[in-house]
């Protein structure tokens, strides 16, 4: 799966356009970033409710190349340029977390650990 | 080379937003350095954390980083309150951080914690009333 593919599965619209050929092996869905922080490894999605400039560093710091917000919401512009600088896509889909889990874990993304 | 490559970054404590601006730039400089993406990204990560408490409970403060071949020292200093007790503190869960923060993804008790597993070594210095200093180590070559 690489990042359009998720677009297309979420339905999703491009708020901030990285490389949208990044191959995305697992993912990870929170509005808790010190969760993400602790729990996550070689994520390469974010999933979250949460809009603050603090998502897209928390991607940045994990290596993250996408975040998903959920529930329609959306980012200002200190996000999106944040994201830009460190060329993060950023998308947004009108589906709530766990749908938009489910949709992409139905479609063969797995959270890339075994609990 | 021999000598260490020193960095020294001031952490504003009234701009959560900006929280991470060290680390981010600590990240970037050591992957030009061509350091393993694994140990980059502990450092990153610890930092981070720290960065994000030293905003939260203490006002701002430093970072002072070194970079070595072989291992990363990092000191975060703040004038901040102090840890009231370091063990709690260390406990997985355990936070003091205001439901303001909570609101911002932080504040679920696992900024130490995460801290710790993130570093090969990691030293507190807090007095009550004066501040932390907080010292990381990261072994990022075998």
């Amino acid at each position: 799966m690489v990042v359009r593919d998720i677009i297309e599965i979420l339905k999703g619209e491009i708020i901030c356009e990285g490389d949208l050929n990044q191959e995305i092996k697992t993912a990870c869905g929170s509005d808790m970033m010190s969760d993400v922080l602790a729990f996550v490894k070689d994520q390469s999605v974010l999933l979250t409710g949460l809009v603050n400039p603090q998502v897209v560093r928390t991607a940045e710091m994990m290596d993250m190349a996408c975040i998903v917000f959920v529930r329609g919401k959306d980012p200002d512009e200190s996000i999106v340029s944040l994201a830009q600088s460190r060329d993060i896509t950023l998308i947004k889909t009108r589906y709530r977390m766990f749908t938009a889990c489910g949709l992409l874990y139905s479609n063969g993304l797995s959270g890339g650990t075994e609990v | 080379m021999s000598n260490a490559i020193h960095l020294h970054y001031e952490v504003s404590g009234d701009d959560f937003t900006r929280a991470g601006e060290a680390s981010g730039a600590v990240k970037k400089r050591l992957k030009s350095l061509g350091y393993n993406s694994d140990a980059i990204r502990r450092v990153a990560i610890a930092m981070y954390e720290a960065e994000i408490n030293m905003v939260i409970h203490a006002n701002g403060g430093f970072c002072d980083v070194d970079i070595y071949p072989d291992k990363v020292e990092i000191l975060l200093a703040d004038n901040g309150p102090g840890i009231a007790d370091v063990d709690k503190a260390m406990q997985e869960g355990y936070s003091t951080a205001p439901d303001n923060v909570r609101n911002l993804g932080f504040g679920a008790g696992m900024g130490l914690p995460n801290i710790k597993k993130y570093t090969d070594e990691m030293r507190i210095e807090t007095t009550l009333g004066v501040g932390t200093k907080l010292y990381l180590t990261v072994i990022v070559r075998e």
